[in-house]
């Protein structure tokens, strides 16, 4: 009867009616291994250090991050790729329509940061076949970040 | 010469643009195949050539060189790409037949050259980022082809010296196996991609398949296979289907290099195997 409710609800209110937003840290239990390989949480938290600093000296890159709380980000997106990669964590932040709503995103900004989170972890010695198998979770995401 | 000077410059000038240029991840434009699209070195892919996003445009020039028993081929291009949806292209082909053309009475060194145009449309999916969803990219492309030793392709037996390929190409990049899967239909009616002209005495037309796999070792070095299956329909030399073996790298987004072993098979005399070589600069 509740969920009955809660449809009617759904239905009665068009701003919800609209598809929902997706999960932004569906978890993937099944890479454990990878997330192993990144170092679990502690990997995971130096890479954004690094992550961040690649970011920043990118032209391209750096308007976006700048005015931020870089440390909130790099936070958040350790959180966020802990728990789609099957870690005991918690993903505190927003959904990816709302983190990045104070933002002109478009295609090229989105890859470009793609090849940046490549870079950092090319760095960090995490295998092709590790990042890309990550990636492969993060890539659907360019749906609800793109909003330009 | 000035073709090149002209990539050149489109090069410096998008370099100069910076943020509206090169969008795209490194490698997933493809290289450029034989006969100018976008894909791997024979058989085009779904995917639109250079490196510009949804927002950009995008361009490239290239040479290949494909080295076998009894002939070279030389090809170059130019390849333009719009917001990742449309992609123009003109390559220029040079058969050398070396020796075989004087046991022909062609006379030695005696060269088939061929003009392609090629026009190439996305019509749906992304292969690289929609890592969620089952089905491919999915392209239409035309290759109109001119040979321009006209006299001769009809001497030899085909019925027309110029003719127009339609292909229709499926692309997915299955990232969390670090794998590209092509596959492609053409409708053609080419012997030997054109270069022996087009139709002949026991065929003029045909429907054929092609496909790559490409394994990626890191995000700029890719080892791959692809094969083409190709009409047979001149009497007086059978046609086998082309494969070959590659290497593609992109040391920058500006320039990738491709090597790989090629069996063309019987072309005129048995067994042409050899070294095929491309170098792609652009944005």
């Amino acid at each position: 009867m509740r969920i009955l409710l809660f449809t009617l609800l759904l239905a009665a209110t068009p701003a919800l009616s609209q598809a929902p937003v997706p999960n932004p840290a569906p978890a993937h239990p099944e890479l454990r291994a990878v997330l192993d390989e990144f170092g679990g949480m502690p990997g995971l938290r130096a890479l954004m250090d690094d992550f961040m600093v690649i970011l920043l000296d990118d032209p391209r890159m750096r308007p976006f991050f700048e005015n931020v709380d870089q440390q909130r980000v790099k936070d958040k997106l350790a959180e966020q790729f802990c728990v789609i990669l099957g870690g005991d964590c918690v993903y505190t932040g927003l959904d990816m329509v709302e983190s990045h709503k104070g933002h002109e995103i478009r295609h090229a900004d989105f890859n470009i940061l793609v090849e940046d989170l490549q870079i950092a972890m090319e760095r960090r010695g995490i295998s092709t076949r590790a990042q890309n198998q990550l990636l492969a979770k993060l890539a659907p995401m360019y749906r609800e970040v793109i909003n330009k | 010469m000035t073709r090149l000077g002209l990539a050149l410059a489109l090069l410096v000038s998008g370099s100069a643009f910076g943020q509206g240029f090169g969008g795209k991840l490194i490698l997933t434009g493809g290289v450029s195949q034989l006969e100018g699209a976008a894909g791997g070195g024979l058989t085009p892919w779904a995917v639109i050539g250079g490196y510009g996003s949804r927002d950009q445009i995008g361009a490239n020039a290239w040479y290949s060189r494909v080295d076998v028993d009894d002939y070279t081929l030389d090809a170059f291009g130019l390849m333009a790409g719009f917001y990742d949806r449309l992609e123009l292209s003109y390559a220029r082909q040079e058969f050398d037949t070396r020796a075989i053309g004087a046991a022909l009475g062609l006379g030695r060194g005696f060269t088939f050259e061929q003009d392609v145009y090629g026009a190439k449309l996305k019509l749906l999916g992304d292969a690289v980022l929609d890592q969620d969803r089952w089905y491919p990219q999915l392209s239409l492309g035309v290759q109109h082809k001119r040979n321009r030793q006209g006299a001769v392709v009809r001497a030899v037996g085909a019925e027309d010296d110029s003719g127009t390929d339609v292909y229709l190409s499926a692309t997915k990049l299955y990232l969390a196996q670090s794998l590209l899967v092509n596959g492609t239909l053409r409708y053609t009616e080419a012997n030997q991609i054109g270069i022996l002209g087009f139709g002949g005495d026991q065929g003029s037309g045909s429907l054929e398949v092609e496909g790559s796999l490409a394994y990626l070792l890191t995000r700029k070095l890719a080892l791959g296979a692809e094969f083409r299956t190709k009409p047979d329909q001149l009497s007086i030399a059978d046609e086998d289907l082309w494969w070959d073996v590659f290497l593609a790298w992109a040391p920058t987004r500006h320039v990738s290099l491709t090597l790989a072993y090629v069996d063309l098979g019987n072309v005129v005399v048995a067994d042409q195997r050899g070294a095929y070589l491309s170098v792609q600069v652009g944005f």
